[in-house]
């Protein structure tokens, strides 16, 4: 466990995770969730617990970012407020 | 809702690449209780790879290879493998999933049964979550009248 690289990931995350608020298109806003998802990924099998990055992995940025595309394509994409 | 969208490029690597994410998701699955991974991964990477069977050519390809009652039928099947694994090691005289007892059915010794029996829950559990995942999935992208 390197204290700098969980640092820098951290601060991706935290990128990621307002920018996923942030942003008006859905669909990006989607896309940025997966990418949020990917990076704690690798912020947990950075601190060693593997086997929460592999649920992490396969759950959070494979199928949950499909379902979210999925749902935005039954709806208008743009948000309103 | 998704139709079907001609490029070869798209279509021919992800029917190569299917084939080796679920033997992939086999391999997780199996190696479940020795290292990371398990049933719940596996299962949704089994899923998965039928989600992408989906986005890359069409529902009626899903349909095709995995009709809905073959969904539902997995869905418990899952369920039933590990409740029944469970109970069975009830009718053996231990407790409720107690795989130690397990060595009485199997030519096996009780530490292998023991192994034996993680295996079969990691089975049961997959099985469910590949056709649960499958199932959310058409739930979203099929129309309505399909469900």
């Amino acid at each position: 466990m390197i204290w700098q690289i969980d640092l820098i990931f951290l601060a991706f995350v935290l990128i990621c995770a307002i920018a996923s608020i942030m942003v008006k298109d859905l669909l990006s806003s989607a896309i940025i969730f997966g990418a949020y998802s990917f990076l704690m990924c690798l912020l947990w099998s950075e601190m060693g617990a593997v086997d929460v990055a592999f649920t992490e992995a396969s759950v959070g940025a494979g199928v949950s970012t499909v379902f979210f595309i999925v749902a935005i394509l039954k709806m208008t994409r743009r948000s309103k407020d | 809702m998704i139709s079907r969208f001609y490029d070869v490029i798209i279509q021919t690597v992800c029917r190569l690449l299917i084939p080796f994410i679920q033997v992939f998701g086999l391999y997780v699955i199996a190696h479940g209780h020795s290292s990371p991974g398990g049933g719940f991964q596996g299962g949704v990477i089994l899923g998965a790879s039928f989600i992408l069977l989906c986005l890359s050519h069409d529902l009626q390809e899903l349909r095709k290879r995995m009709p809905l009652k073959m969904i539902l039928l997995f869905c418990s099947l899952g369920v039933m493998i590990y409740a029944g694994l469970g109970f069975l090691c009830l009718l053996l005289g231990g407790d409720y999933l107690d795989y130690g007892k397990l060595h009485l059915l199997f030519p096996v010794n009780e530490i292998q049964s023991r192994s034996i029996g993680i295996f079969g829950i990691e089975v049961g559990v997959g099985i469910t979550v590949m056709a649960v995942m499958v199932s959310i999935f058409l739930n979203l992208a099929a129309p309505e009248a399909e469900n």
